[in-house]
């Protein structure tokens, strides 16, 4: 235990938490192309194009039915052989991003035909555009909507990007490995590797849950379930 | 603007000026189902139109293709002077989406279900149109937006979101978001049917004050008694077609139409 304290996490604990620190640059990075490309394929799949169509389902279903490890694999090991040298660690986003990108896709696309067909219509009578009635009526009110799943995404893509350390980058988990391997703790190593990760995405859902507030309007955040739990009950009479 | 009030202070001589809504032989199918056959229609600037008949007979299709909420299948619409839609030869064509969106901006709709946007306060109801569409200064467009809000007694509602307000209440501010566009024409697309009878006859209040003022009014609407009090002219379309046009008294005291005849009877019963 003495060891544990004074001797292992001092010397060990900064080498995890720079592993940590990638481990959040990946999952950053990849959430934010992986929004922007799944925003564009829902766009893209509910445009009527059917040149469009198809190709994306395709995109979709492919990389929804790929284990994520073997994505990764496959795009760390095919990009040098077609003349293209990526870094592990881009590598490593770019396969996170796509395999996102195919999920939160259908988030979006349910989202966005969740919204009520007469907002569509109601944009239009009085002369906006399609593309205007998508960026102020459509998609701020389909977000909201989508925001909690989103979310939940992110702290699986948190938790997912460890096997990137499959491919060599230096995020948490592989920082974890390579101190077990020089230290043979196994059990105390992969328990700081372990709280880490959990306090990593325990701050994440706090911070996904404070843009779902902020998103909400206000008449809908009075009759939020939780708030009801905190108003004063009203006395049972006997 | 002017023109559509001076016409209209003379109500009875509307019937002479140019029109300002003329569809020709207008046709829509979706997919196999003929929903419009061959429909004619003219509304001049003032008049106020009733299109009343059987459910499922065409009423609300025939004014969602007027502002091409649906897209025609055939025919002629004339608004204001623009060819929407026309046919040469055997070719049907459509005018271009920037002129689609000018005439709508001009004949906004009221809908059945009021369609307010929801993320939106009444205020930004009001003068997301105005502001967005014809781009009118903000401070402006609040400006008209409250002094609407006012006049269809929601000056105290601006910060309030739809589902804040009653079902009137939203109908109201679905009114004054079509007025802020400054409209030539307004369509009414069954403006009564959702709401509780007790919240009705507000409604009707507000749309008479508009036809009042000389605005252009085409009313979808099973409200007969309304129909009568207020149209100039009475469309009664059955089966896709109108099957007979005239001014209320005779639609409703004399009509010799039998389909038309046993509709009203229906209705009075």
């Amino acid at each position: 235990m003495y060891d544990f304290f004074f001797v292992l996490i001092p010397r060990y604990f900064p080498f995890l938490l720079q592993g940590a620190l990638v481990t959040v640059e990946l999952s950053v990075l990849s959430m934010a192309f992986g929004l922007v490309l799944g925003l564009a394929v829902a766009l893209g799949r509910l445009s009527g194009r059917r040149w469009l169509e198809w190709p994306l389902a395709a995109y979709v279903e492919i990389w929804r039915d790929v284990p994520l490890i073997v994505q990764l694999l496959v795009i760390y090991f095919t990009l040098p052989s077609i003349g293209i040298l990526l870094p592990a660690f881009w590598a490593g986003v770019l396969g996170l991003s796509l395999n996102l990108a195919a999920y939160l896709s259908e988030v979006f696309r349910a989202a966005i035909l969740s919204i009520d067909s007469g907002q569509r219509a109601a944009g239009l009578s009085i002369g906006m555009s399609r593309p205007m009635i998508y960026g102020r009526i459509v998609l701020p009110q389909a977000l909201r909507i989508a925001v909690p799943t989103i979310g939940g995404y992110f702290i699986a893509l948190l938790k997912d990007s460890s096997l990137v350390s499959f491919i060599s980058v230096n995020e948490l988990l592989r920082n974890g490995t390579i101190v077990i391997s020089n230290t043979f703790r196994s059990m105390e190593v992969y328990m700081m590797v372990a709280i880490i990760y959990f306090a990593m995405s325990f701050v994440a859902s706090l911070l996904v849950h404070r843009i779902e507030q902020w998103l909400t309007p206000r008449y809908l955040r009075k009759k939020r379930p939780s708030d009801r739990a905190l108003a004063p009950q009203p006395a049972v009479m006997p | 603007m002017n023109d559509t009030l001076t016409s209209a202070a003379h109500p009875h001589e509307a019937g002479r000026a140019a029109p300002l809504l003329e569809v020709r032989g207008l046709h829509k199918s979706f997919g196999p189902l003929h929903v419009l056959k061959g429909v004619d229609l003219v509304v001049r600037p003032g008049e106020v139109s009733f299109l009343i008949g059987p459910s499922g007979g065409g009423k609300s299709t025939l004014i969602r293709c007027v502002n091409f909420l649906e897209t025609p299948s055939a025919g002629e619409i004339t608004f204001d002077g623009r060819s929407l839609c026309r046919e040469e030869g055997n070719i049907f064509h459509i005018a271009p989406e920037r002129t689609l969106r000018a005439a709508r901006s001009e004949m906004p709709m009221v809908f059945q279900h009021f369609n307010l946007f929801s993320h939106r306060t009444v205020l930004e109801n009001v003068i997301e149109g105005p502001v967005m569409v014809k781009r009118q200064r903000r401070d402006e467009a609040i400006a008209i937006a409250e002094k609407l809000l006012a006049e269809v007694g929601l000056a105290d509602k601006h910060d309030r979101y739809p589902d804040e307000l009653s079902g009137g209440q939203k109908q109201r501010v679905a009114i004054a978001r079509a007025l802020a566009m400054q409209p030539k024409l307004i369509l009414f697309d069954e403006p009564t049917s959702a709401l509780d009878p007790e919240l009705v006859s507000g409604i009707l209040d507000t749309i008479r004050g508009l036809a009042e003022r000389g605005m252009t009014l085409i009313v979808v609407s099973h409200e007969m008694g309304f129909a009568r009090r207020l149209a100039d002219q009475v469309h009664f379309i059955s089966g896709g077609t109108i099957v007979e046009s005239g001014p209320p008294e005779r639609i409703f005291d004399a009509p010799d139409n039998p389909r038309l005849a046993s509709f009203i009877r229906s209705i009075l019963h």
